[in-house]
């Protein structure tokens, strides 16, 4: 099939950036997404231009590189899917397809279509885990666990850390990602220590990276690609309604 | 030279006990004036970090990816290894060690696997106690599952997500670590040398891959977590970043390379599609505990896989292994569905595939949960309901994933899959303290040689990973860093910091002004051809000697031709990426040079001039018996030396599944 891409270009975060058209030729429906824009960055550096810089690593919907917006939706027309796992059978012949960057105050565009999500990074660092120094542990076994709430906490960390709540969300909001990993270990008792700090720092740190916050829109599960859901929205807010009232100061 | 693996004295069983009870040892006040350096932050290089921040050492971590939770360990699917015994069914230390060892096909260092059969347990402690979600009973105690290789299930796991859930734990104590000012994180960084003084690695030169910019850093000590090669093949189950750069600087430095030709082609891959393809994706080895692979008994039959009855179907593993079945290890398994389609018995549009069929683990479990609930008399379409819920509860994830590559349902009709490079047993060549031939220079997890042989058993990578970072590295480290901690930090503008950046920055600038005409990534995909055909599943003299030649020629043409856009300042992929290729060619020479020197079949190293009658690898203990260390001299000019294996406690046999 042949397509239309109109793909946002932008030289550096100072630039100002715009959208350039280019055409594709001969695109086979079995490529995948990133495949396509291989075959178009293979042409480019032929022509001697400027290839066209995105985030990608492992091509298999889990590491959360990849963070393209296509045709306004995060990763894409598919759910439960990220932009490397999305194939070209999803289009047609003659589609125009729009690419661009998520977009977020908290993830400023540093080239092209690569964003810089660091500032999840520094969320995780404010309490997204267990303090417990290494060769601290009991025996694996002598922590039974509901397996209800495993499963949860299981799926809540599934999480692949790509952004797409947020690039999708009109308020620029992370608290489905803070949720999720606020649920994990508000669901496990090896987090029960530190259940009240941790909410508590995240949610500030979430706060002064300029994150906005959820006013139930419940675009983010519709788009995350991990299926994440937003009751770990409500279970953060519980969290950290409960933790408000419950520590000093 | 003389290597000196410096395995402790005494029983197998007491060395490492032993070891740790003689080490030299650092006190709190010194290890905050010592500096180590990470490079990679993958399972090894995450566990390590966090684990030498909470000890008090200064640590600077270094990773390519925007990231550390993004290194590729992430994409581990089936599970980790740990000789728990959970299951009350046979399993040890010892069973554990035995298995990876045969598994290996007696090529690995019997002391190094013994401990990373002994450390298993506390690997899981230590994850749990992190809150990393693994698989529960109903009874809320640990799930386990079989892997290839074993008679035991001692395989712990978290859906088909074990590695993203285990790396995220060790991602959380290095952010931790981070936050407490242990750790200085560098992310979009990647190492482009090691600095060497008097002899010992003492910094690295980095390069910023946002601004273009080249680093200097100091360290007392330098880690290499930096993963395996498999890329050098092009398309492999690899992350498209994974790449040997800083392995191979260090070995043009001094570190040794070892077994460089050990390549694991694992057997359960999506097969390709196309030419255009990037990345070949893995369907984990889990799925061989309820799939079962055939192939059609008949030549080229073109008859959709549901229409084959089933006596007119080869199921060609347990046929030929009834022992293990379809859990063959990894080499064994990739071998046989080679030869089904070599002979004519492949599937698929191109022919190079074979089925993983999950119908009768669907009925299975379709009646087991009938019976369970007493409704034992339900018509066949609900029971295969009920057992599909099983099976997406234990593999969902995977079959989503190769519904959206395929565009087929496999629970309806059965998966295609053809082996794939997944992962490298060889790498740098380390001591019984994870050390190479440089001093202060160190490799773990997939960058090293150590623990896997001639083939790795299936969810043993992500037990050497946490075992080499969370359990080895912390101990053996002191060992060296003990004496080292009269040395002050060595100011950047030593003339060794000032030379090695100077090469670094002329090599770039060499790149960027060839200006040629062909793609960094068309000479990726030839140097991939010349691999897969030449040094892939299987290898042959003429093949090897041709494969030498080749590479010599597209190095040459690679350095006239090559053609990278944009400029050195700024965020440049293809720039970043043709210094990878630049390395993945060096080093695919010597991994053909190696595969030659060894005229024996072992593990997924298969000589076709070695085999048996029944066309399986044959091994030649007298004369290879040993791990090759590849000493870098000069340009295509290495120096082969030899660390003999010796086996105390298991007798290398002619190794059997039947």
């Amino acid at each position: 099939m042949n397509l239309t891409l109109k793909v946002w270009r932008q030289q550096n975060t100072e630039d100002k950036g715009a959208l350039e058209t280019y055409q594709v030729k001969n695109i086979s429906s079995e490529m995948s997404f990133l495949e396509m824009f291989d075959v178009l960055n293979e042409e480019l550096i032929v022509e001697g231009k400027d290839p066209i810089a995105f985030d990608h690593d492992c091509r298999e919907g889990i590491c959360g590189a990849c963070s393209m917006h296509i045709n306004g939706r995060a990763h894409g027309p598919w759910f439960k899917n990220t932009t490397c796992q999305l194939h070209m059978r999803a289009f047609k012949d003659g589609d125009t397809i729009v690419v661009e960057p998520f977009r977020s105050a908290a993830f400023p565009v540093l080239k092209d279509l690569i964003v810089d999500r660091t500032s999840f990074d520094r969320i995780i660092q404010a309490g997204g885990y267990v303090s417990v120094n290494t060769g601290n542990s009991q025996d694996a076994n002598a922590i039974p666990i509901d397996k209800k709430n495993a499963d949860d906490a299981f799926m809540a960390a599934s999480c692949i850390g790509c952004g797409a709540c947020v690039a999708t969300c009109p308020n620029g909001s992370a608290m489905l990602f803070v949720g999720a990993k606020v649920s994990q270990l508000a669901l496990l008792p090896q987090g029960a220590p530190e259940r009240e700090s941790r909410v508590l720092n995240m949610v500030a740190q979430m706060d002064k990276e300029s994150f906005g916050n959820c006013t139930n829109i419940y675009a983010c599960e519709a788009e995350c690609p991990k299926g994440i859901s937003v009751a770990n929205i409500a279970r953060l807010n519980r969290e950290y309604i409960s933790a408000g009232f419950s520590t000093e100061s | 030279m003389s290597l000196n693996s410096k395995i402790p004295n005494g029983e197998i069983s007491d060395k490492w006990d032993d070891y740790k009870g003689h080490v030299k040892l650092v006190n709190p006040a010194n290890k905050r004036k010592l500096e180590v350096i990470v490079v990679g932050t993958g399972l090894a290089g995450a566990s390590a970090a966090a684990a030498l921040g909470e000890m008090g050492y200064k640590v600077k971590a270094f990773c390519f990816q925007d990231s550390p939770r993004r290194a590729h360990s992430i994409a581990a699917q089936g599970g980790i290894n740990a000789a728990k015994n959970y299951q009350n069914d046979g399993d040890s230390v010892f069973r554990l060690f035995y298995d990876t060892v045969k598994g290996g096909d007696y090529r690995a260092r019997e002391a190094n696997v013994h401990r990373l059969a002994e450390v298993s347990s506390a690997i899981i402690d230590q994850c749990v106690a992190q809150g990393v979600p693994f698989a529960r009973e109903y009874g809320g105690l640990l799930s386990n599952r079989s892997f290839g290789g074993t008679q035991v299930q001692r395989t712990f796991y978290a859906a088909g997500q074990t590695g993203q859930q285990l790396l995220l734990g060790a991602y959380s104590a290095l952010e931790r670590q981070v936050a407490l000012g242990n750790v200085e994180m560098y992310s979009r960084h990647e190492m482009l040398d090691v600095v060497m003084i008097d002899d010992k690695a003492r910094g690295i030169i980095a390069r910023d891959l946002i601004t273009g910019k080249l680093e200097r850093h100091f360290g007392h000590a330098i880690l290499l977590c930096s993963g395996g090669y498999g890329n050098v093949f092009y398309l492999s189950t690899n992350a498209m970043g994974s790449n040997v750069t800083a392995a191979w600087k260090a070995h043009k430095k001094g570190a040794f390379f070892g077994n460089p030709c050990f390549t694991q082609i694992h057997p359960t891959c999506i097969p390709v599609s196309g030419d255009y393809q990037s990345k070949l994706t893995l369907m984990s080895e889990s799925l061989r505990n309820d799939g079962r692979i055939w192939v059609p008994k008949k030549k080229d039959d073109n008859r959709k896989a549901t229409e084959i009855p089933e006596d007119e179907r080869d199921y060609y593993l347990e046929r030929r292994y009834p022992a293990f079945g379809n859990l063959v290890p990894r080499d064994v398994a990739s071998r046989a569905a080679k030869e089904r389609c070599d002979e004519g018995y492949g599937v698929g549009t191109t022919k190079l595939a074979v089925y993983l069929d999950f119908a009768d683990a669907i009925k299975r479990y379709g009646r087991i949960e009938a019976g369970k609930t007493g409704r034992a008399d339900l018509d066949e379409a609900s029971i295969i309901a009920l057992g599909k819920a099983v099976v997406e509860e234990k593999y969902g994830n995977l079959f989503e994933m190769y519904e959206k590559i395929t565009g087929e349902n496999p629970y309806v009709v059965p998966m295609r899959i053809y082996p794939a490079v997944h992962y490298v047993m060889g790498g740098l060549w380390v001591d019984y303290e994870l050390q190479t031939t440089v001093k202060g220079l160190y490799a773990l997890g997939e960058a090293n040689f150590s623990d896997h042989g001639a083939n790795r058993l299936g969810a043993s990578a992500l037990m050497q990973g946490l075992a080499d970072g969370y359990f080895v590295i912390p101990y053996t480290l002191g060992n060296y860093l003990a004496d080292e901690i009269r040395t002050a930090n060595i100011p950047l503008d030593h003339p060794a910091f000032v030379a090695t950046e100077k090469e670094v920055n002329d090599r770039i600038n060499h790149l960027m002004n060839i200006k040629g005409t062909q793609s960094v990534e068309s000479f990726h995909k030839r140097l991939g051809k010349i691999m897969w055909d030449k040094c892939g599943m299987a290898r042959n003299e003429n093949g090897l000697k041709e494969a030498i030649e080749e590479i010599r020629e597209l190095k040459k043409e690679f350095w006239s031709n090559v053609r990278i856009p944009g400029s050195v300042s700024g965020i440049n992929p293809e720039l970043d990426k043709a210094g990878r290729v630049a390395d993945f060619i060096e080093l695919g020479e010597l991994m053909c040079m190696d595969a030659l020197q060894r005229r024996e079949s072992c593990g997924g190293h298969f000589r076709e001039e070695s085999q048996t009658e029944e066309g399986e690898a044959k091994r030649d203990d007298e004369n290879y018996s040993y791990v090759s260390a590849w000493e870098y001299k000069g340009e295509s000019d290495w120096v082969l030396n030899k660390e003999e294996l010796t086996f105390e406690i298991v007798k290398p046999t002619q190794r059997s599944y039947k």
